[in-house]
């Protein structure tokens, strides 16, 4: 097999199209992600029994299913009760909404972590219960949490191909669309490459982001 | 200012409480499991006081400064501050547990101070002592840092409102965490064990500073501590407990000098 540049130079624009994708689909997954999971942790920790009872079930359900199966739920069965999406929107709407049920565990972690002397501190200063979260409780435990929250983010940006699977052409799904139809392997190689161009540096920024934060 | 915190309970009129009376257990009972750590407790306050509580550990002198800051809730009896129920209202006529807001309202009289300092790690030591006057008295920022301003150099710490709390000593962060709570300007400061977590040569620092607090204001104290020096100082009153019981109790002369019961005698055998 002899690799050839001209076939690097054809895949090039496509390739630049699916990778606007992988990361339009990481950060505002990421984002449902960390927003969700937080309401999630919070709900199950704080909240009335007939939230967080509900919650504890969702969120179980959903960590315990494939997200190919919420995919393909959200892009075949949900348009049928009148709300379509594009199938961009639907895969980030899967992808934050199936890790933000690992995220709120790690927000729940956090929480947990944070000494009980600072809630009855928050108490003894007859802190609102909005106030002694927002204020008191959630900076202590999203502080110790964020290194995790973007190790999810690098696995978010690894099963994102799965969302090839109803039709969004990320930048997998360009390599494989492209390699299909010319019969050649260099633009999956690309693609491949690409991968660890973004993850590996974006794990060294984790771990000196560890060190910093986490003492 | 001061008197914001305050008025509401205050001018609340109740004649069937003696004025001068700031907190009354009645009857409370609090178990932890099958072990009573208090039984049927009844005991008094009066208004500008200053209590020391003294016993054996387990005795049950924590619990009561833990109820009072509604830390935790009574099993049995009523506990009043102000002449109004802590942990209870009235409906129609009926004594009912009372509702966050109730709690929320009372607690606002009651200051604490911890073992272990409970600072928040996450601001500064001006924002420590600024956020629950300006988020629950309702504040200006201004008005607040003064407030925080002044309470720090009470505290010898004038010099410090830019730090973090962890970059202080123990004993300074304990001094914060003073200035802190007298910063929402309660009737009442509890003080738990508030030098058993200090190094020795810090200690006295944070006691100056009470002495000084008991000394130049009319707050209410409650203490637990195992200082004698310090309880002998300052007290009013000394109560000794065991066992979830006050088994006696009088001013620091008395009590230290020529307690009554056996009991005392041993504990403070023991301690002295």
């Amino acid at each position: 097999m002899n690799w050839d540049w001209s076939h690097v130079d054809d895949f090039m624009p496509h390739f630049w199209d699916g990778l606007r994708v992988t990361l339009e689909a990481l950060l505002f997954g990421s984002l449902i992600a960390f927003s969700l999971g937080l309401v999630w942790a919070v709900a199950q920790r704080s909240g009335p029994k007939w939230i967080a009872w509900p919650v504890t079930a969702i969120t179980e359900f959903i960590r315990s299913t494939p997200l190919l199966v919420q995919l393909f739920f959200l892009f075949y069965v949900v348009p049928s009760w009148g709300l379509s999406m594009s199938p961009l929107t639907t895969g980030i709407v899967a992808l934050g909404l199936h890790y933000s049920t690992y995220t709120s565990e790690v927000y729940r972690a956090g929480i947990g972590g944070v000494p009980v002397g600072q809630w009855e501190a928050a108490t003894a200063l007859s802190l609102s219960r909005r106030r002694t979260w927002t204020a008191v409780i959630l900076p202590q435990a999203v502080r110790r949490v964020v290194p995790v929250l973007g190790n999810y983010v690098i696995v978010m940006l690894k099963e994102s191909p799965q969302l090839m699977a109803i039709g969004v052409l990320d930048m997998l799904g360009q390599g494989q669309d492209f390699s299909q139809t010319t019969f050649t392997y260099e633009a999956i190689s690309v693609v491949g490459i690409a991968f660890i161009v973004i993850a590996y540096p974006a794990s060294l920024l984790l771990r000196a982001l560890e060190r910093r934060l986490v003492r | 200012m001061s008197a914001d915190s305050n008025s509401s309970s205050q001018e609340t009129p109740n004649p069937a409480v003696d004025g001068s009376e700031l907190i009354r257990f009645d009857k409370v009972t609090k178990r932890f499991g099958s072990n009573t750590v208090l039984d049927n407790l009844d005991f008094s306050v009066n208004s500008g006081k200053h209590v020391t509580l003294i016993g054996p550990s387990g005795s049950g002198k924590t619990t009561i400064l833990r109820l009072l800051m509604t830390l935790m809730k009574p099993d049995g009896g009523t506990i009043k501050v102000n002449g109004e129920y802590l942990t209870h209202e009235v409906k129609d006529g009926k004594l009912v547990p009372a509702g966050e807001k109730h709690i929320r309202e009372i607690r606002k009289n009651i200051g604490m101070v911890f073992q272990q300092f409970n600072l928040f790690p996450n601001m500064k030591v001006l924002r420590n002592i600024t956020e629950a006057p300006i988020s629950v008295l309702g504040l200006s920022k201004d008005e607040a840092e003064e407030r925080a301003r002044e309470l720090l150099d009470m505290v010898g710490l004038g010099d410090r409102a830019d730090a973090y709390p962890t970059q202080l000593s123990g004993g300074q962060q304990q001094r914060v965490a003073i200035a802190r709570a007298l910063a929402m300007r309660p009737q009442v400061l509890l003080l738990d064990e508030v030098t058993s977590a200090l190094d020795p040569e810090l200690v006295a620092g944070v006691l100056d500073v009470l002495r000084d607090i008991a000394r130049s204001t009319d707050i209410t104290m409650l203490c637990v501590t195992h200082e004698m020096n310090f309880a002998r100082d300052i007290s009013d009153q000394v109560l000794m407990f065991d066992s979830g019981r006050i088994i006696e109790s009088g001013s620091p002369d008395k009590i230290f000098s020529e307690p009554e019961h056996d009991r005392t005698r041993e504990f403070l055998n023991a301690v002295l």
